[in-house]
């Protein structure tokens, strides 16, 4: 074999024994012999520290099970107790917002400057870890997802309507969600499709603030005008949202909106009652509304 | 010369077959680890179709590069060393050998195509059902016998030290393999089953299993190969015997008790977090204990490592395998643990130990075998060992550094709070500021596949037999007289 040639030609080159180490054990394994060097001295000592130290830690520290209970330990230590602590330090040490927060209205907490601060944290983590996987980090929102920081309110921007919104959720199961629904003037036939172009158009126009095509003006005031305003400012409380900008829900190119006059989507947002508190919900709607200016 | 004598006797062609399995897992596992890698630095490549989710594939390449890649370099070095050490042919024949290579074989199939279907019980790295478990457990038994049987039957009075390690992992990995996958299944018929444990016992009986797997499958098996093959390649006499029997004993004894650090912080009872701590910090020194007889068994040989790259990656696996089992018992402490459970930190730990230690001890185990067992005079080309050397090491370096700066810095965000006590950063901006090192992860593992990719090549050649004319290693002069 390979391997026996080179054993026989290596011998040589290396001493039988390395410097220090003892002679080999006597038996060979096809062609591999052991040392029975001593065990390295700090290799035993840091070994046992680590076991002194692991009976010393067991025995201040909960450690062995018994059949109905088990050793707590010299220093008593529960992970639950100590849990418990720092869960009421915490509510202690914000009770000085909270507490006042629960009894004030959400103006309230806007307008006063220590209770706005709080809230204005508070709020944007509570947002962060709720809101933001829809309307993303800073409410900068997303296709189907309105944004945040803008001026547009699709269902009105004070901070009660926030709250409400925030309260109640839009299209939810709650009973006093907010609700309302485009006819879907192509899947039901109610336009035509060359209406539909033309009423894209005009919507177009108005985005830009120029005259749109006549036909175009028809279909809307006779078919969109009454939710989103003759000039597409758009009517309160009708969950309609303003079409004389440039913001766009569900995409500002002209088969977007072909798309949504055809067969409109209807976004679904949950009722936050129950999931946040109500100190919560008010944090959350003053950040909100100070994200776009409110209204 | 023993060698010469019996080699006619020894069951080589099995060997073989588990020596190019190795290498074909090997390159699957680490091509879906880097797929995988690139998934999670870009989630569109998830192509939004279930059977490529990070969800499915994620234990595909678990799977592959241990009981896969890992599984089948354990099973085939353990069958040449146990025949060479006890000089004896293998117990139970060419049959038996075949039956639990090509068993093993249909044990991998069946899980990956299970994962990528969606069939998985949810246990982290024991995923298969219980029909792919029972088979399992049969193909195992086989081997216990080959492998045993082969220990009754042999013509050295003793037992070397690679067999015990070797046993113990065969053994350990029943009783584990059993223990953990105990389920009932809803019908004859159909692959969903149910654990036969629930809640915190379920968890703990989980991570029992989960980090035992890496005690006994990924440590001592590996451990048993170090011992024939780091001596063997660099034929000195294994440093100690003695340290060999207390570190094996030690290992064996204080591992099994360790899973508890996988639960700190969780449900799981404070015992039993204690007791899963210190147990944990015990076993350091047995840990390296191993590494200690590693590397003094190069004393007086370490010229050596400038002639022979695959000592080199014997070593230097040796090397990764002390330092991943230091950052272990230190993660295990609780007050560090409360920083990096959780966090990439400890995929980064987990891959030093297997791309530094598991990997590369089995690298050097092959290409030490392949020679042999297809009775070449050498590798086709030792500088495309040494490429593969340093592209390797560079990709480790690369995986876990950055994994370490990402998993640190996740932990902090994690925990940080301000004035009013509130979170700094809520989780999808801590996602966010990882991205960078996921990049830097994936090119890591980029450079590990294009180093086993070389490997493959290289073996390929050897087999067919040529050789490569290339400027041999040389050791540098004044080195033999300095010796």
């Amino acid at each position: 074999m390979v391997d026996d040639d080179k054993d026989r030609t290596a011998t040589p080159e290396t001493p039988e024994t390395p410097p220090k180490g003892p002679k080999t054990m006597g038996h060979e394994w096809d062609g591999i012999a052991e040392f029975n060097n001593p065990l390295p001295r700090w290799w035993v000592i840091v070994f046992m520290v680590c076991i002194v130290w692991a009976v010393g830690y067991a025995l201040v520290m909960p450690s062995v099970p018994g059949a109905k209970s088990f050793f707590h330990g010299l220093a008593g230590f529960s992970a639950r107790e100590a849990g418990r602590e720092r869960l009421a330090e915490v509510a202690v040490a914000r009770g000085k917002w909270l507490t006042p927060m629960q009894s004030a209205s959400v103006e309230e907490i806007a307008a006063s400057p220590e209770l706005r601060q709080y809230a204005m944290r508070g709020g944007e983590v509570i947002f962060k870890e709720n809101c933001a996987a829809c309307h993303m980090v800073g409410g900068a929102g997303a296709k189907g997802y309105p944004a945040l920081v803008d001026d547009e309110w699709i269902w009105g921007g004070t901070l009660a309507e926030i709250r409400r919104t925030i309260l109640h959720g839009i299209r939810s199961e709650d009973a006093d969600t907010r609700i309302a629904e485009m006819p879907a003037f192509g899947r039901d036939a109610i336009l035509t499709r060359a209406e539909i172009a033309s009423v894209a158009d005009f919507v177009l126009a108005l985005a830009d603030g120029r005259p749109g095509p006549a036909d175009g003006a028809k279909v809307f005031a006779d078919n969109c005008a009454v939710c989103h305003g003759d000039k597409g400012q758009a009517v309160k409380d009708t969950g309609a949202p303003p079409l004389n900008n440039q913001i766009w829900l569900y995409g500002g190119a002209r088969a977007d909106i072909m798309a949504q006059v055809t067969n409109p989507k209807h976004g679904v947002m949950p009722a936050w009652a129950g999931r946040l508190s109500d100190v919560d919900i008010k944090q959350v709607a003053v950040y909100v509304h100070a994200l776009g200016g409110g209204q | 010369m023993t060698a010469s004598r019996h080699a006619e006797a020894y069951l080589e062609d099995i060997v073989k077959k588990f020596t190019v399995a190795a290498v074909f897992w090997g390159l699957v596992g680490f091509l879906v680890g880097v797929y995988i890698a690139f998934e999670l630095a870009f989630p569109a490549l998830n192509l939004d179709l279930p059977w490529t989710t990070f969800g499915r594939l994620r234990p595909v390449h678990t799977s592959a590069v241990i009981f896969a890649f890992g599984g089948n370099v354990l099973i085939g070095t353990s069958f040449f060393v146990v025949q060479r050490t006890c000089r004896a042919r293998l117990f139970g024949g060419e049959t038996l050998a075949r039956f639990v290579f090509w068993g093993y074989q249909l044990f991998i199939v069946m899980a990956a195509l299970g994962y990528v279907m969606g069939v998985t019980q949810s246990r982290e790295y024991a995923e298969p059902e219980w029909f792919v478990d029972i088979w399992l457990t049969i193909v195992w038994v086989a081997y216990l016998a080959a492998f045993a049987g082969t220990i009754l039957k042999r013509t050295e009075p003793h037992i070397y030290v690679a067999n015990w390690f070797y046993l113990a992992f065969i053994i350990t990995i029943a009783l584990l393999h059993i223990g953990n996958n105990l389920a009932v299944p809803v019908s004859v018929f159909g692959a969903k089953s149910y654990s036969a444990y629930s809640g915190v016992q379920d968890a703990m009986t989980q991570w029992w299993y989960g980090h035992n797997a890496v005690g006994f499958f990924l440590t001592a098996g590996f451990l048993a190969i170090m011992y024939y093959f780091v001596p063997k390649r660099a034929e000195r006499p294994v440093y100690s015997y003695r340290l060999s029997i207390v570190h094996f004993w030690a290992l064996i004894f204080l591992y099994i008790w360790a899973g508890p650090h996988h639960l700190h912080y969780t449900a799981l009872p404070d015992w039993a977090q204690t007791l899963g701590m210190v147990f944990s910090v015990m076993l350091w020194m047995p840990s390296w204990g191993g590494m200690i007889n590693g590397i003094m068994t190069l004393s007086g040989a370490w010229e050596k490592l400038r002639t022979d790259p695959v000592l080199r990656f014997l070593v230097t696996s040796v090397a990764f395998y002390g330092m991943s089992t230091f950052e272990g018992p230190l993660m295990s402490i609780k007050s560090v643990n409360s920083l990096s459970h959780y966090t990439d930190w400890t995929i980064g730990h987990v891959h030093s130990g297997a791309l530094g230690w598991v990997a590369f001890i089995s690298f050097g185990a092959l290409y030490h075998l392949v020679p042999v067992l297809w009775k070449r005079k050498g590798l086709y080309s030792m500088r495309l060992v040494s490429y593969h050397f340093w592209i390797g090491t560079v990709g480790i370096v690369l995986y876990i550094t950055s994994m370490w700066i990402s998993g640190i810095m996740q932990g902090l965000m994690w925990r940080a709070y301000d004035e009013w006590g509130f979170l700094q950063y809520s989780f999808i901006e801590t996602v966010e500021a990882m991205h960078p090192y996921y990049v830097v992860r994936a090119l890591g593992g980029v450079l590990f596949l294009t180093g086993a990719a070389i490997m493959a090549y290289n073996m390929y050649r050897t087999v067919r037999g040529d050789v490569r004319v290339e400027r041999p290693f040389e050791a540098a002069p004044g080195v033999a007289a300095a010796e």
